[in-house]
């Protein structure tokens, strides 16, 4: 299900979702459309641009938010031009579990993208590096600061959702050291141990100020 | 027959002159008449000589308050009308000078004004004297010797008082005017006091229209462009996730494209976020400034402590603005601050205002008369009413303080 006013990037967003194995029940131009189309196929993820005709300010959230709220089963993922904390914080007080938020860009870096896709229709989360940045200034005091470098973007690339395996290949590092870094950081912030991903990045979330 | 000019310049104006004078006569005495009559009125009532005199007196009463106000409009047109001389529009309310007008300096002026043409008319009689005397009966001229001479003496005084006319007429012409504009016009104080709140308002109104222009910018290359480019950037990397068996160099040729794509949408997106960002109308400064701290290049503690309980959101011009100081800081901080390696962004709102204060600790030595991002940070926050501080001793710390009104 893919919701996106700019019909060029609707047919190139098409093309994506299914070289990533998905099947495209619908399309929409608009959110009232959207959510139509959403009651009539349950899909199992929605693809949703923030900024969508009438009004071209935050239409995108508020479906997404309905979405989420009438349909838990149907993973929502928001694309926009910008990233908002304020709109992830919306997005992520319901339920941290198959929601994504990430900059439309991020489509262009196809396999990533496709990775995203396939982590939030599972159930799991997936944040723009952005948010998470925006999320940490609001927070830049208290523990973090006792944090190293190399744990703050540990804990950065946690928040975003990613997996042990996802967070050692983007710093080049072993599993094992990223399961060290992990503990630390649960220490540092006091943070309840947890083994399943999601659980961990609800933890960290919860840090940031944002989750329910 | 021609006249020199000179001389039919002089009839212009000696003509404008009279019919000014002479529509002065009626709207001068006219209100000193109706005070006349109310006050006669008033002693009759006073004595009680005439019984109905205080149902009577209830019209000139009236008729003073309302023609008050129409005097003083006629006085405008014919001040605008025949001697070209703007005199403010008055309120109706604005009672006292109105007063003053028509009813104390207006009769005084009424009587010179009739002076002046019973001066005319009497001067006229006197130089066609030798004229009208021919219409009268034979048998008195005959029973006036003499008379041609006495006639003579008539008609060279009437001319003498017809030569002195255009000057007279001139100079109460001129009075009336320097009276007009001391009694009914604005006094400079006004005057100025008129001008700066028509500048304060077309000034709101330029500021206003700027932001209007931004937004809509803001909107076209959301709409357009950046999408055509995020779709450009996704096909670029379609290719190159599909094409796996191109030559290298093709490969190559398609990577280089779509990091360029990639970079041109990020360079496009920090440009169309500092005309104005989209998440300042919805949520406000709070939530568009953390866009701004996290994208900047070194780490940005930011504050904001916008009481909850305020009646109203802050002024959406006084947003933009704020939200423009925080973003032209933080790039110069960027750009210039040698070795800072924190910036602290702090917002508060004390009452009626609102105040940003941009932080580093790099080595300081910031010269706001130079660079023009500066000074057009400075020029917008003056476009609001603000003030613009910045301390920046060689050394460091530097500090940029700006506070804005933000009237309840």
């Amino acid at each position: 299900m893919i919701a996106e006013d700019s019909v060029l990037l609707r047919i190139g967003l098409v093309k994506v979702v299914e070289m990533a194995g998905f099947e495209v029940a619908a399309e929409a131009g608009d959110g009232p459309e959207l959510l139509a189309a959403v009651e009539e196929h349950r899909p199992d993820l929605a693809v949703v641009d923030v900024r969508m005709p009438p009004g071209f300010t935050d239409e995108g959230v508020r479906a997404a938010l309905e979405i989420r709220q009438k349909w838990p089963n149907t993973a929502v993922l928001m694309l926009s031009q910008y990233v908002e904390e304020r709109y992830a914080a919306d997005l992520l007080a319901t339920n941290t579990s198959g929601v994504g938020y990430l900059l439309k860009q991020r489509v262009a870096d196809v396999e990533e993208f496709i990775e995203a896709l396939r982590r939030v229709a599972a159930g799991g989360t997936a944040l723009d590096p952005q948010v998470v940045a925006q999320l940490l200034v609001r927070r830049a005091s208290d523990p973090l600061e006792r944090l190293t470098a190399r744990e703050r973007d540990v804990l950065a690339l946690m928040a975003e959702g990613r997996s042990n395996a996802g967070i050692a290949a983007q710093l080049v590092v072993s599993e094992s050291a990223v399961a060290k870094h992990i503990n630390n950081i649960l220490a540092k912030l006091d943070l309840p141990k947890a083994d399943a991903d999601h659980r961990r990045v609800l933890a960290v979330l919860r840090f940031l100020g944002v989750g329910g | 027959m021609t006249i020199p000019p000179r001389l039919r310049r002089a009839l212009v104006r000696m003509r404008r002159d009279l019919a000014f004078v002479a529509a002065g006569v009626p709207l001068h005495l006219v209100p000193a008449l109706l005070s006349w009559w109310a006050l006669s009125l008033l002693t009759d009532t006073v004595t009680g000589a005439s019984p109905n005199a205080p149902v009577v007196l209830t019209a000139p009463l009236t008729l003073l308050v309302i023609a008050g106000y129409g005097f003083t409009e006629a006085q405008r047109w014919r001040f605008r009308a025949i001697c070209g001389v703007e005199l403010p529009r008055l309120r109706f309310a604005e009672g006292k000078r109105q007063l003053g007008y028509n009813w104390l300096v207006g009769p005084l002026l009424g009587v010179l004004e009739v002076l002046l043409l019973g001066l005319v008319l009497v001067a006229l009689v006197a130089a066609l004297v030798l004229v009208w005397v021919w219409l009268v009966p034979a048998q008195w001229r005959g029973g006036h010797p003499g008379y041609t001479t006495t006639g003579t003496y008539l008609t060279v005084l009437g001319l003498l008082a017809l030569a002195a006319v255009p000057p007279l007429a001139a100079g109460l012409v001129r009075l009336e005017i320097l009276v007009g504009r001391a009694v009914l016009g604005v006094s400079r104080s006004d005057e100025l006091a008129r001008r700066v709140e028509d500048l304060t308002e077309s000034r709101a109104g330029a500021v206003d229209a700027a932001d209007a222009e931004r937004r809509r910018i803001e909107r076209d290359l959301h709409d357009g462009a950046q999408q055509r480019l995020v779709s450009l950037a996704l096909n670029l990397g379609l290719a190159k996730a599909t094409l796996t068996d191109l030559p290298p160099e093709a490969q190559e040729v398609i990577d280089a494209a779509h990091r360029e794509a990639k970079d041109a949408i990020e360079e496009l997106n920090n440009l169309v976020r500092g005309l104005h960002p989209a998440v300042l109308d919805e949520l406000g400064l709070d939530a568009a400034l953390s866009g701004l701290a996290a994208r900047a290049p070194l780490p940005v503690r930011l504050r904001v402590d916008l009481p909850a309980e305020l009646p109203q959101r802050t002024a959406p011009a006084i947003e933009a603005v704020a939200y423009f100081v925080v973003s032209e800081a933080l790039t110069n901080v960027a750009k210039h601050a040698r070795e800072a390696t924190r910036a602290d962004v702090t917002v508060t709102r004390l009452a009626e205002i609102l105040r940003v204060v941009i932080a580093d600790d790099g080595m300081g030595g910031a010269d706001p008369s130079r660079g023009s991002g500066l000074k057009g940070l400075a020029q917008r926050v003056r476009s609001v009413d603000g003030t613009f501080r910045m301390s920046s001793p060689v050394g460091g710390p530097t500090m940029m303080s700006v506070e804005l009104p933000c009237p309840m």
